[in-house]
């Protein structure tokens, strides 16, 4: 278990060092990163959005019904509600949602290239395969998951400010009070410093699983777990990393 | 010309392919062929170099394929062109897509000459009307089709084509065989073509190669390949009900 461990590590190595050669051509990885945004990034906005009105909605109402006591300042729901989205939320659990969509979505595209052999087919033209199609998708996710992390970040406090709105759990002038005051603005900073990070885990474990698989359909579906399963786990565990190095 | 000398091949311990010499001619239509499961495909792949034989040369019109650096080997495979049992098709790319992808990776033209090669190329093969298609919207024949332009874009010296009938009617086979004959000869390639089909055997099989168990059993092409006295190739050879008539027919002809 631990050998093969340290065997996929090191062929994750290998494979990282061959996605990051020189370019056959400049002119194709530009184009192919703008597609690589579309698809990975923009294709992403819905589900970031609706998920982050939920989840900020749902924190509200929790936070309201476990800070009822007349000693805690109301417009703490507000607090507790941006602190949340800001430091956990719409970075790691919002990348953990992503590894979902799009590392599966890597892994059995690659994955189905490999099986048909349309990644063989590159290589024989000369093509570094593994260059051209993962490089794309990891600048491409890189650049765009900033992007998402602030709107789920805006997402979340509307959801918060929604329910505040429509139900009456807490004062709307309390929450907006709430989200503003003491506001620590790196923590904003801190939430997509770890998105840049956690989004180059999603792509290139998900592309390594896909790169490297052997079989048919069956294969890429587990290829296409396991991609999401391990960049999961990478994810918490550069979390506690990051945590540690950038806030304390 | 291609030359593989003392080829072998092992896979966990177990030797897959038994010292296999051949040569492959220029302008000639080479045919692999051995029943599934014989070695045949992983010779193919030790030529092309997808897999390394543990023992052996392959030569490149007398350029060793072991011993070039990186870069040399990187122009080599511009000059190899591939086709694929399944066509290996780009599925996000159209048919034009497809034929322009070596183009715009590796030829210096201008953007309207790889427009103007591959309209060329798409037209060789016999397409017209489909550049605007996925290859899921195209027949498995057009697919093949297509995977021949593209192999074709770059004017390769060498053409490698596995099982290129398979999954295609009788038809349809002959016209990609004929396409690939036709290709050969017109541009002189070394065309190095694995199969199991006899038709394919008979039809355009200038110099074969027999395959058995790993170990290469008999070279020839289509004129003798009825005389051999290759047990193990009489065997693939007469297998199908077709071939025992012209066995018969051959036997009471000879007598």
């Amino acid at each position: 278990m631990i050998i093969s461990s340290i065997k996929s590590f090191g062929r994750y190595c290998l494979f990282i060092t061959q996605v990051f050669r020189t370019p056959d051509k400049w002119s194709e990885l530009g184009r192919n990163i703008i597609k690589e945004i579309s698809k990975l990034g923009v294709d992403s906005i819905p589900l970031t959005m609706s998920i982050s009105v939920f989840i900020g909605a749902v924190i509200c109402i929790q936070m309201q019904l476990n800070i009822m006591s007349p000693l805690i300042p109301s417009y703490s729901v507000g607090l507790a509600t941006r602190e949340i989205l800001l430091l956990e939320f719409s970075s790691s659990i919002l990348s953990l949602i992503l590894a979902g969509k799009v590392g599966s979505n890597i892994a059995s595209e690659i994955g189905t290239m490999r099986v048909t052999e349309q990644i063989d087919a590159m290589d024989i033209m000369g093509v570094n395969s593994a260059n051209y199609i993962v490089l794309p998708k990891i600048i491409g996710f890189v650049l765009f998951i900033p992007v998402l992390a602030v709107l789920s970040m805006f997402m979340g406090l509307l959801g918060g400010w929604g329910i505040a709105y429509f139900t009456g759990i807490t004062p709307v002038e309390d929450y907006i009070y709430g989200i503003q005051t003491m506001f620590v603005e790196w923590y904003v900073w801190y939430g997509i410093i770890k998105t840049f990070f956690f989004a180059f885990i999603i792509t290139s474990v998900a592309a390594f699983f896909g790169y490297y698989v052997k079989g048919g359909a069956l294969e890429v579906g587990k290829a296409s777990t396991n991609a999401v399963v391990v960049s999961s786990v990478m994810i918490l565990f550069m979390d506690v990393i990051l945590t540690k190095l950038l806030l304390q | 010309m291609i030359e593989a000398k003392n080829i072998s091949k092992w896979f966990d311990g177990v030797q897959i392919l038994h010292d296999i010499s051949a040569t492959f001619e220029t302008g000639k239509t080479n045919l692999i062929i051995g029943q599934s499961g014989s070695g045949k495909t992983v010779f193919m792949k030790c030529l092309i170099g997808l897999m390394h034989p543990e023992q052996g040369e392959i030569l490149y019109d007398g350029r060793e394929f072991s011993q070039m650096t990186a870069e040399q080997r990187k122009m080599l495979r511009t000059e190899i062109g591939m086709l694929f049992q399944g066509s290996a098709l780009f599925d996000n790319l159209t048919v034009l897509g497809n034929v322009m992808f070596p183009l715009k990776m590796f030829s210096p033209m201008s953007h309207a000459e790889q427009l103007e090669r591959a309209h060329f190329c798409i037209q060789r093969v016999g397409l017209e009307n489909a550049d605007d298609k996925y290859p899921s919207e195209i027949s498995g024949g057009m697919q093949k089709r297509v995977a021949i332009a593209r192999a074709i874009a770059l004017n390769p010296r060498y053409l490698f084509c596995d099982e290129p009938n398979s999954g295609l009617d009788p038809k349809t086979s002959i016209l990609i065989d004929e396409l690939l004959s036709d290709i050969t000869h017109e541009y002189g390639i070394t065309t190095i073509i694995n199969t199991h089909d006899m038709n394919s055997v008979l039809g355009i099989g200038e110099n074969i190669v027999f395959i058995n168990k790993g170990h290469c059993d008999w070279i020839g092409n289509d004129k003798n390949i009825f005389k051999s006295k290759s047990k193990s190739l009489n065997d693939f050879v007469f297998a199908s009900k077709l071939f025992q008539e012209v066995k018969l027919f051959l036997e009471r002809d000879s007598q």
